[in-house]
């Protein structure tokens, strides 16, 4: 029945047919919530505008059937022969939409049930932990030996067919997580922790959004997710596993002594180094993600730069202040960051 | 002083009516001359008229803040504004159009109808209706001031804790904002009492409950939701202001308080609110459709028990806000099925009004143009309502713009049309003058085209991954098209409501005049003179049927032996309005004002120490004191049939 309904959508909805090559949209089947969900949409879709099918052509007809006869007397309803048709008319209306709502919310507990019951045991899953903060996402994959931790900040890398089972916390006000493509939205609510089932099913890029609004910067809040076969998931976590390489040249060397000097390293932390803040994203292989500030700036050197010299610039209101770096030391620790593959 | 008998007291009857009546009663229920009379009228036809033009003036300044952003989101990375002003822009705009427009214009239009609707000389506790006049008044000033002093709110009009809480509302933005609300919140319930008084004691002799117009009825039931949904947020605001100011913790995880207990008691009257705004709508338009059909409205028991009905269900459903929230799976199961629910009420409403036209003779006037707009509008908005109430669905579309969609389809489509049609359908009543035709049509048309022209495109910008309340988004997200077409879409709009605004003025002076009942239709509210005398009836009508006026085409029977010297109502029974009772209606005064300033100065005064509160309620007292300062002792009378 669902299967018989898809080809339909594209018809009726031009524009969320689209919508699914999109990086960061609804209609996505990339993970296995976002397709159960994108069928229950097709449902509804179809269902509903068939009532509302049935209402515009009632009203259709009721404004034209009598159109242009002018009588100011005042009807006689129970005279006119309309009523009883009318009145049978209402209970076969109440009947078909009670039933209409029934079968949609049948379908609809079905969906939510059958997702909760395709989750695997989270003991068996990726395990993540995502911690929301004003305006960034703190990201850490948890192994059961711990050398083969990742931390990282506002990117998700996930093997495609292995489910991500993702723990949710927030350090400061209610976010809510998501990346509509591979799953429905899951807030994060200091004091809890709630958590959400990652399954994608293909691979490529794809981006999330803090979906509650969560003060000044709550536009500038994303994560670039990545969804990779296997063993390239498992290059990238060995990868980021490993502590930053060390500055190669005088350049990336002046950079790295100012990081871990002055005031870089009270907020931020690059594993391997002194550097260790802990209240701003971590930095170690910050050149091998794909854009700066949860979203703000691409990956590039034009914007590393443009970030360290004034961070209020493209994202007023974040934590990281203004320091008024010399241009020598601009230079240097830019050349660092850039380094930091 | 002597205790006049009742037999030397003069009264409406055979001895006194025409001319001579009408001075006498106009004597006694005049408001005072002058600019002291406009700051002590009781009358509720002024009040409720000053609300309107008031709540008209929000509307108008939250439509501003709309095309401002309109404009900031035209296209991708805008630097038009900034965040800072954009967050308090978008606060606003949800906080006018839901506390300071739609509420209290609903409410106003109550005020100024239900006692005319039901054939009595004046509004209960009128006193109290100017009050809480001048209360709204102060809360919508507080807001306004605030922002054009750049400390409005900036936490969304839901106020979510802990962004809203001491720790990150920083300054008095939030404390503003949730002050307003209790400003609202006092106005508001002092309507709904009035309201249910008013409808429940003083209907016209033989207007049983099965013979009230839908929209006494809408009334009645969206009184007793405000009365019963208010206490949840100013219990709410109440701690959130403790939380900012004296360091108490309900929303504060890390000491015991909790985020969510927030939401569960914004919502539990968040959403009642919605529909506190929507069921008015569906009241005028039963009046409407009825009236321009030229019968009745279809199955006038089962219209009345579908608003009872989403008047209960409306407590049923707040937690589809929150299905992102992690509450338990299962719990969600029942929030979905009594959301679905309210579909069958409204689908009973919808079939109902188009049997009207139906089994009617339809005629397309400018009030049914907005009918029919509504119809068309509402039931789209219906649709993606049920798509909300499906937690998987919700779970995608929750805080996107789909949503942001759907909410303006069911509150413009739902209860600004059937507004802006009761507004040219009452017009006359409310000044005596026809609101211009062909200007009327035009600005409907406009509006119609705009409003889609704005929202539809947002059902697409939602699916496609755009959330709710950024100031700015990317490049290269496919967005970018749908957005400059909402903001195209939001100036045609402006202008169509723009054209309505300018039509209602130029009527006002230049109209025609319209006489007592321009539409030949049915209710009460027509059998007075347009706009009605300061006592609304000369003699209270009595009424056999639910379509008086044309049920008694040639004369209307009356009730006759209400004193003239004195302000008196006519109290009936609750069920079968029975008389029942003579009752004193309250005179003018300035108290009201005077305890609305003091109220207003002590509510200002707590955002900033809590102190405010002790000091502040000796001159409440005081106002109160005088306000119910008794003048003279009643004079005990039987009801003389």
């Amino acid at each position: 029945m669902r299967r018989r309904l898809l080809p339909l959508l594209p018809l009726l909805l031009v524009g969320s047919a689209c919508s699914v090559d999109g990086i960061q949209s609804v209609g996505g089947r990339d993970g296995q919530g976002g397709a159960a969900i994108a069928d229950l949409f097709g449902i509804f879709l179809v269902a509903t505008l068939l009532f509302a099918a049935v209402v515009a052509a009632f009203l259709g007809a009721a404004a034209l059937r009598r159109r242009g006869r002018r009588a100011d007397g005042i009807e006689d309803p129970e005279g006119s022969g309309t009523e009883r048709p009318l009145k049978t008319g209402l209970i076969v209306w109440i009947a078909a939409v009670a039933i209409g709502l029934f079968g949609l919310t049948l379908a609809s507990h079905l969906t939510d049930r059958s997702m909760a019951r395709a989750l695997p045991d989270p003991a068996s899953a990726l395990r993540i932990e995502i911690v929301a903060n004003q305006w960034w996402w703190d990201v850490r994959y948890h192994f059961r030996d711990p050398s083969r931790d990742v931390r990282t900040a506002n990117e998700l890398h996930l093997p495609a067919g292995v489910p991500a089972h993702v723990t949710l916390k927030s350090n400061d006000v209610i976010h809510s997580f998501w990346v509509p493509n591979l799953a429905g939205k899951q807030d994060l609510i200091p004091g809890r922790i709630t958590d959400l089932m990652l399954i994608p099913r293909k691979t490529g890029v794809y981006r999330g959004q803090c979906a509650e609004f969560c003060g000044m910067q709550h536009a500038h809040m994303a994560l670039d997710v990545t969804v990779e076969p296997r063993e390239a998931f498992e290059r990238w976590r060995a990868h980021n596993a490993a502590p930053a390489v060390p500055p190669t040249n005088a350049l990336t060397r002046a950079g790295y002594d100012y990081f871990t000097t002055r005031e870089c390293s009270t907020c931020h932390a690059i594993a391997g180094t002194p550097a260790s803040g802990q209240v701003a994203p971590d930095l170690t292989h910050f050149a091998s993600r794909r854009s700066i500030a949860a979203g703000t700036l691409p990956m590039s050197r034009g914007h590393i730069y443009a970030w360290i010299a004034d961070p209020q610039g493209p994202k007023p209101g974040n934590a990281m202040p203004y320091i008024g770096l010399e241009a020598d030391e601009l230079h240097a620790v830019a050349a660092y960051l850039e380094s930091l593959k | 002083m002597t205790v006049l008998s009742g037999k030397d007291l003069p009264r409406d009857g055979e001895m006194l009516q025409g001319v001579a009546l009408h001075a006498r009663l106009e004597a006694t229920w005049r408001r005072e001359p002058g600019f002291w009379g406009w700051l002590t009228t009781v009358d509720h036809k002024d009040v409720a008229r000053r609300y309107i033009v008031t709540a008209l003036i929000f509307l108008a300044l939250g439509g501003v803040l709309a095309l401002a952003m309109r404009l900031q989101l035209a296209k991708p990375e805008n630097a038009l504004m900034g965040p800072d002003r954009y967050n308090q822009i978008f606060t606003m705009h949800g906080t006018t159009m839901m506390f300071l427009f739609a509420v209290p214009v609903m409410e106003a239009m109550s005020v100024f109808l239900v006692p005319l609707m039901i054939g009595t000389r004046a509004i209960s506790f009128p006193r109290l209706n100017a009050f809480s006049y001048w209360v709204y008044l102060s809360g919508g000033l507080l807001l306004w001031v605030a922002f054009v002093l750049n400390v409005g709110p900036d936490v969304g009009w839901f106020a979510y804790p802990p962004l809203a809480g001491p720790e990150y509302g920083t300054g008095k933005r939030a404390d503003v904002w949730a002050q307003m609300v209790t400003f609202t919140e006092v106005a508001a319930l002092c309507i709904s009492v009035e309201i249910v008084a008013t409808i429940l004691k003083q209907r016209a002799p033989g207007m049983t409950l099965a013979r009230m117009p839908v929209f006494v009825w809408v009334s009645l039931v969206v009184s007793l939701m405000v009365i019963f949904s208010m206490p949840a947020v100013t219990l709410a605001s109440g701690f959130l202001l403790s939380d900012r100011l004296v360091g108490t913790h309900f929303f504060n995880p890390f000491e015991h308080g909790d985020a969510l207990l927030w939401q569960h008691l914004f919502w539990f009257f968040g959403h009642p609110e919605v529909y506190i705004i929507f069921l008015p709508g569906a009241g005028f338009v039963s009046e409407i459709v009825a009236t321009f059909s030229r019968r009745p409205v279809f199955a006038y028991p089962a219209v009345v028990l579908a608003v009872v009905a989403i008047g209960l269900l409306a407590f049923g459903l707040w937690v589809h806000h929150m299905f992102a929230t992690g509450l338990p799976r299962l719990g969600y199961s029942f929030f979905t099925a009594a959301s679905m629910a309210v579909a069958i009420p409204s689908g009973i409403q919808i079939f109902c009004w188009i049997a009207t036209m139906w089994s009617g003779r339809p005629r397309f006037e400018v009030p049914m143009l907005w009918v029919v707009g509504f119809i068309v509008t509402f039931v789209l908005g219906g649709i993606t309502g049920v798509m909300l109430a499906s937690v998987p669905l919700d779970l995608q579309l929750h805080d996107t713009y789909f949503v942001v969609a759907h909410f303006h389809y069911v509150l413009i489509g739902g209860a600004v049309f059937p507004l802006l049609g009761a507004f040219a359908y009452w017009f006359p009543k409310f000044t005596g003058r026809m609101m211009g035709d062909g200007l009327g049509r035009l600005s409907f048309w406009i509006t119609f085209v705009g409003f889609h022209l704005t929202f539809a495109p947002m059902h697409w910008t939602g699916v496609m991954g755009m959330p709710r309340r950024v100031y700015t988004y990317p490049v290269g997200m496919g967005w970018d098209q749908l957005n400059l077409l909402s903001t195209a879409g939001a100036f045609v709009l402006a202008t169509g409501v723009l054209l309505f605004l300018v039509n209602a003025a130029v009527s006002i002076a230049r109209g025609r005049v319209s006489g007592p009942n321009p539409w030949d239709a049915a209710g009460l509210e027509w059998a007075t003179s347009s706009p009605p005398p300061p006592y609304n009836f000369a003699h209270i009508p009595v009424v056999s049927s639910a379509s008086p006026l044309w049920d008694n085409r040639h004369h209307l029977p009356v009730m006759t032996g209400l004193r003239v010297d004195d302000r008196e109502l006519l109290l009936t029974t609750v069920m079968e309005a029975k008389p029942d009772l003579r009752e004193p209606s309250p005179e003018p005064t300035i108290w009201p004002l005077v305890a609305a300033a003091a109220t207003g100065g002590t509510f200002v005064a707590s955002i900033f120490t809590p102190w405010a509160v002790v000091i502040g309620a000796v001159p409440v007292a005081a106002a109160l004191t005088f306000w119910f300062w008794p003048k003279v002792a009643p004079t005990p009378e039987p009801v003389a049939e």
